[in-house]
């Protein structure tokens, strides 16, 4: 294969924070990894809440607004729903091997992704350092990230 | 299936070249399927190697959290022993089939 067409590094920008979100992006951070591919993720708007120690344990899947849950809408909203949607997603997640998040977080360190947040949300949501977990690589501005995209077959996946 | 000649011994590989017979394997022929994938083997990876046989013989599938809480290596060192695709480079230095899992 063409050595100037393969995938060098994947830069994931997390923006959500259900569930669904964040294991798809950190399974698409590991698997880079798995392959030898770089990989970073940069943590913006509600995607922070991920790497936030308070609330890293306590993420949810959505049950409304999300068609291919086949619960309607109605139902979706009724007291108990999401918990218990995500304890069925969880349940599923340890058998097939997959880490929890936080879990999860210290793999990705371990496999060499780095962590970054977004500065500009921080500020949004009144967040310091000392409220995101210790293994955080460092803030960024979106200028920042850019700057690491740099080079030959990186890649930029919004989730 | 492709025959390979490593160390003087004839071995049937697939065409992404794992070796398809456990049982063809010995040390020599892990030491030279290492040279080709950059990997200067040590009592550390030989360590890592047995365990990652043993769990294939026991028909154990393999991923990365499995090997980082196996107690004979951390996630970590795993990647700095077998850099750029660890769980894979390291089953094809074992004699076993590439692993298909996504974690």
């Amino acid at each position: 294969m063409d050595n100037t067409k393969k995938v060098k590094k994947m830069m994931l920008i997390l923006s959500k924070s259900t569930l669904d979100n964040v294991y798809a992006c950190f399974i698409l951070a590991n698997g880079a990894r798995m392959e030898g591919i770089e990989s970073e993720i940069f943590f913006t708007f509600f995607g922070l809440e991920a790497i936030q120690k308070s609330r890293i344990n306590h993420l949810h899947v959505a049950t409304v607004g999300n068609p291919a849950m086949h619960i309607p809408t109605m139902l979706g909203g009724l007291p108990g729903m999401e918990a218990m949607a995500t304890k069925m997603m969880k349940s599923k997640i340890e058998k097939l091997d997959i880490p929890p998040v936080e879990e999860f977080l210290e793999m990705l360190t371990a496999s060499g992704s780095k962590l970054w947040a977004c500065k500009l949300a921080m500020d949004m949501f009144d967040l310091k350092k000392e409220d995101l977990i210790d293994d955080l690589d460092g803030i960024l501005t979106v200028g920042d990230f850019y700057a690491r995209a740099e080079g030959e077959g990186t890649h930029v996946v919004f989730i | 299936m492709i025959e390979k000649t490593y160390a003087g011994i004839c071995v049937s590989c697939n065409e992404e070249g794992y070796l398809t017979d456990l049982s063809q394997w010995n040390r020599q022929i892990g030491t030279e399927i290492a040279k080709e994938e950059g990997i200067e083997m040590s009592d550390r990876h030989w360590e890592v190697v047995n365990y990652i046989q043993d769990q294939f013989k026991k028909e154990v599938p393999l991923t990365i959290r499995k090997i980082g809480k196996s107690g004979v290596v951390d996630i970590k060192e795993f990647y700095a022993l077998f850099p750029e695709g660890p769980l894979k480079k390291a089953s094809r230095i074992s004699g076993i089939p590439k692993p298909v899992g996504c974690i």
